[in-house]
């Protein structure tokens, strides 16, 4: 099948989809955007967290036709050329970032939670990042990084 | 096309002992880095593994007729066309890169089809018909050496004695105990993926995402029938490692199909897969018997362990080494009496995993010091400064250990910490957290202490060593450096590293990281906490041969200066077999936790409160990568305490997903306040003493000793389940 989509402000079009590609397949082998991770592909650790029409969902769990005619913005689309979002620029900083398997998923995540809670506390941001796993860092740089970020926005 | 990883310059300045950014860091945060799945060759096909459903069986006959009329498969391969040495291993050489005739645990691999989809792929492994006889597995270590033989020498991989001091002496306490491990994974969170690439002169590329890529690379050689040179591989971007990509995966598999078929191959496993695809850590049952005298001081440990390497040897002849040689822990004992045994059965393969054979050790070693204290009447921490060893105390191999092991100073450090407020009242805060269990009620608190011991860099008498080379040239009227390795950057941050020490060494700003691959000579594999110190030894050294050569020169005009060296640590020693005797190790790492949890008796729940660390990592080149290692590495070990476990039932994996194979999340993990000593190890570059791997170890046991601090139990086995606690 075809899918029509926007990703990241730009109208795509992938041709000969197979009905069972998920929206994170279609990303990252059709599209050139591999930047949503492939952890586990079934929903459990995060790490391919996108915005489909402002909401952030796992990629994995989205089947590629759902995305026809909506809107994707993945981590490729936060930063605005060579400026980093708040978020990013973070992460980076706060030594959150070990191998970075996790750190696009972590990135939308916290990029929406600060969206929605400028100021959140800090059981506000273990909730919101709850979904996503990280093996590396123990979280405790994520939690600076997002504390970071807030504090900066 | 997707295929070259990244040259790596940052902007950042910095030194040893600040902490830049990572030069990757921008590029992992815009989704930018090149891992190992990302890769993309206009012309690649997709490669799949097909595997046994059972742990032991016969196979009668492999039938491949159908799955090759499939549209879109290009291959499908079997064990007769692997042209060269159907065997690898890291040890030693027992294991088929596709079976012939047997199989020996679930998952292990068949047949490999190459397709234009994975989908292809997947219907094409459908049709591959296999003839088994099923065979009764060997699953219980305690008995495998007795059992059936999987391989022509036994069951016995390896048994290492260690014998010290009187073998009969007596105490006035004893305390006894036998304690089980449950089988971890690495659960990196970066599956096993590569692309192999060939060339017209039957030649390969491999990008591939390892922790070591020339013994990778001697590995796919010799399966392939080819001259190494004939086998090129390039690190990918890897999704952190932990021991688990030590062995081959993919990598023989990849290459057989782009060989086959003349076409790039792309080959990425699921999460399930690579539950299948990778070694765990070996689980370990470990029967314990300390004495000492009414003050407390250690008389004599007596151990006998045993350690399920699974299928295959792998790296399972030095696991039950650091178990046996670190088996006592960071205590001064006479009298040592232990038998460590690895062994094969048909669950699933084990090997490398942070805290290698320590760690088993070290959660028995420290529930026997609990216990101990217990009996004496004496407080946990005091039982342990009572015996603490100190530098120029000597191991149970008879080394002497040679630069700092401040195991009391730890100890204290942590058990000085503040200790957070009384059980919270926030939901949140409580054990079941919003699933909205228990506003408090049926709620205990306790406090548990452990330290640890690990081995840094290779042991046993291994050549150990790194190849590094750094260029240095004028870049817009400044000095500018390259550095080059092989060694691999997993995510622990070598690549900052690296660049921080050419800047110290040579005074130079802008440093560029090379990609890593089999250009250069071997770097060594990223384990035993090992990197900084010999590939950072390496770095300093070519730093030094080129600092002569610049002699001062600030501007060099158009000549370039290039020097490659190798640089190796202080040589060890093999041990003695029928004693263990030996200066087996090249450096002692220390870590000390001290764990809060809160307990929910009536449902089993545990919240681990808080979780500090004080750990000596010699010099602290990157304070801020230090203190990620030491959390990172404690979080590991809360893993282990209370959820990650993979369960068998009769060799079989029972839960090969993230849904049912747990790691921890932001939930479950604490606070986690660090307190970092700085003694210098003169015998290492820097004084560095390696971080990764020691806070796995004590983490562990501090969290169990905290839930029986609150509840009461023996609890003698990991991981702690709710139905331990609520004795049901």
């Amino acid at each position: 099948m075809r899918v029509n989509v926007t990703v990241n402000g730009e109208q795509r079009q992938a041709d000969d989809v197979w009905e069972g590609e998920s929206l994170l397949f279609v990303l990252r082998e059709r599209l050139g955007l591999p930047g949503s991770k492939n952890a586990c592909e079934q929903g459990e650790c995060g790490s391919c967290t996108v915005y489909l029409d402002d909401v952030p969902v796992c990629a994995c769990l989205v089947a590629a036709g759902q995305v026809q005619d909506r809107e994707v913005r993945t981590v490729e689309g936060l930063a605005e050329g060579d400026r980093l979002d708040p978020v990013q620029e973070a992460f980076v900083e706060a030594g959150a970032v070990q191998c970075g398997f996790c750190t696009p998923g972590l990135v939308v995540q916290a990029h929406d939670l600060l969206s929605r809670v400028p100021d959140p506390s800090d059981p506000e941001i273990r909730e919101a990042l709850a979904g996503n796993l990280c093996r590396c860092t123990g979280y405790e740089k994520i939690l600076d990084a997002v504390r970071l970020a807030a504090a900066r926005r | 096309m997707t295929l070259t990883p990244a040259e790596l310059t940052s902007a950042v300045s910095g030194g040893i002992g600040t902490s830049p950014q990572r030069p990757d860091g921008n590029l992992k945060v815009r989704g930018e880095f090149a891992y190992a799945s990302d890769l993309w060759h206009e012309d690649m096909i997709w490669g799949a593994t097909l595997r046994s459903p059972h742990p032991y069986a016969r196979i009668t006959s492999v039938d491949i007729t159908e799955a090759l009329q499939v549209p879109g498969v290009y291959a499908v391969l079997t064990h007769s066309d692997v042209p060269g040495r159907n065997l690898y291993g890291l040890e030693h050489k027992d294991q088929p890169v596709l079976a012939v005739d047997v199989v020996r645990y679930q998952g292990e691999p068949i047949a490999l089809v190459g397709a234009d989809h994975p989908e292809t792929a997947r219907r094409a492994m459908k049709k591959i018909v296999v003839g088994y006889e099923v065979l009764e597995p060997v699953v219980d270590m305690e008995t495998a050496a007795d059992d059936t033989p999987l391989h022509p020498g036994g069951n016995l991989v390896r048994h290492v004695p260690i014998r010290r001091g009187s073998q009969d002496v007596a105490a006035e306490v004893v305390v006894t105990g036998r304690y089980e491990v449950g089988m971890q994974d690495q659960a990196f969170l970066g599956p096993e993926s590569g692309l192999a690439v060939p060339a017209d002169d039957g030649s390969v590329d491999l990008y591939i995402a390892t922790q070591w890529l020339h013994v990778d690379r001697s590995q796919v050689a010799a399966a392939l029938g080819l001259p190494e040179e004939k086998v090129r591989l390039t690190l990918s971007g890897v999704g952190g490692a932990f021991g688990g990509r030590e062995d081959l995966s993919m990598q023989v598999h990849a290459c057989l199909l782009a060989l086959h078929t003349g076409k790039p191959v792309k080959m990425v496993y699921n999460r399930e897969e690579s539950f299948y695809g990778h070694v765990h850590r070996h689980p370990a049952v470990l029967y314990y018997e300390h004495g000492a005298d009414r003050t407390g001081k250690l008389v004599y440990v007596r151990a006998r362990m045993y350690l399920d390497g699974g299928a295959y040897a792998s790296s399972t002849p030095a696991v039950v080494a650091n178990a046996a040689t670190l088996g006592v822990g960071p205590y001064e004992v006479d009298n040592v009496t232990v038998d460590a045994y690895g062994v094969y059965t048909n669950n699933p393969p084990c090997g490398a995993m942070r805290g290698f054979g320590a760690v088993q050790a070290g959660f028995a070693y420290e529930s026997q010091m609990d216990k101990l204290a217990e009996a004496l009447g004496m407080s946990p921490v005091d039982v342990r400064v009572r015996n603490a060893m100190t530098e120029g105390s000597v191991m149970p191999t008879g080394q002497v250990v040679d630069s700092a092991a401040p195991v009391a100073q730890l100890l204290k450090l942590v058990q000085d910490k503040p200790l957070p407020a009384g059980t919270s009242s926030d939901l949140r805060e409580l054990p079941g957290g919003v699933s909205n269990t228990t506003h408090g009620e049926g709620v205990v608190r306790g406090v548990g202490y452990a330290v640890g011991i690990k081995n840094i860099c290779f042991s046993e008498g291994y050549d150990d060593y790194s190849t590094a080379r750094v260029r240095v040239s004028m870049v817009n009227g400044s000095l500018a450096a390259a550095v080059h390795t092989a060694a691999c950057e997993v995510g622990q941050g070598l690549v900052t590293i690296m660049q921080q020490i050419v800047r110290t060494e040579l005074g130079i700003e802008l440093v560029t990281v090379l990609p890593m691959d089999t250009t250069i000579g071997n770097g060594g594999s990223t384990s035993a906490s090992r990197q900084t110190y010999v590939t950072g030894g390496a770095v300093k050294a070519a730093c030094a041969l080129v600092r002569d050569r610049l002699a001062g020169r600030t501007d060099i005009g158009d000549e370039v200066i290039d020097e490659t060296t190798e640089w190796r640590h202080r040589a060890t020693e093999a041990i003695d077999p029928e004693t263990g005797q030996g200066n087996a190790h090249v450096q002692y790492g220390f870590a000390a936790h001290r764990a809060v949890v809160d307990v929910d008796v009536e449902l089993g729940l545990v919240r681990v409160v808080a979780l500090d660390c004080a750990q000596d990592v010699g010099r602290a080149l990157n304070p801020q990568a230090v203190v990620g290692q030491i959390q990172g590495g404690s979080a590991q070990g809360l893993g282990l305490a209370v959820m990650e476990e993979i369960q068998t039932s009769g060799g079989k994996v029972r839960n090969p997903s993230f849904t049912d194979y747990l790691i921890p999340t932001v939930l479950d993990m604490p606070p986690m306040s660090i307190d970092v000593l700085e003694l210098a190890d003169p015998h290492a570059p820097y004084g560095i003493r390696g971080v990764g791997e020691p806070p796995t170890i004590s983490s562990t046991p501090a969290i169990v000793a905290a839930i029986r601090a609150a509840t009461g139990l023996a609890l003698t086995r990991v991981p702690v389940r709710p139905e331990h606690l609520t004795v049901t």
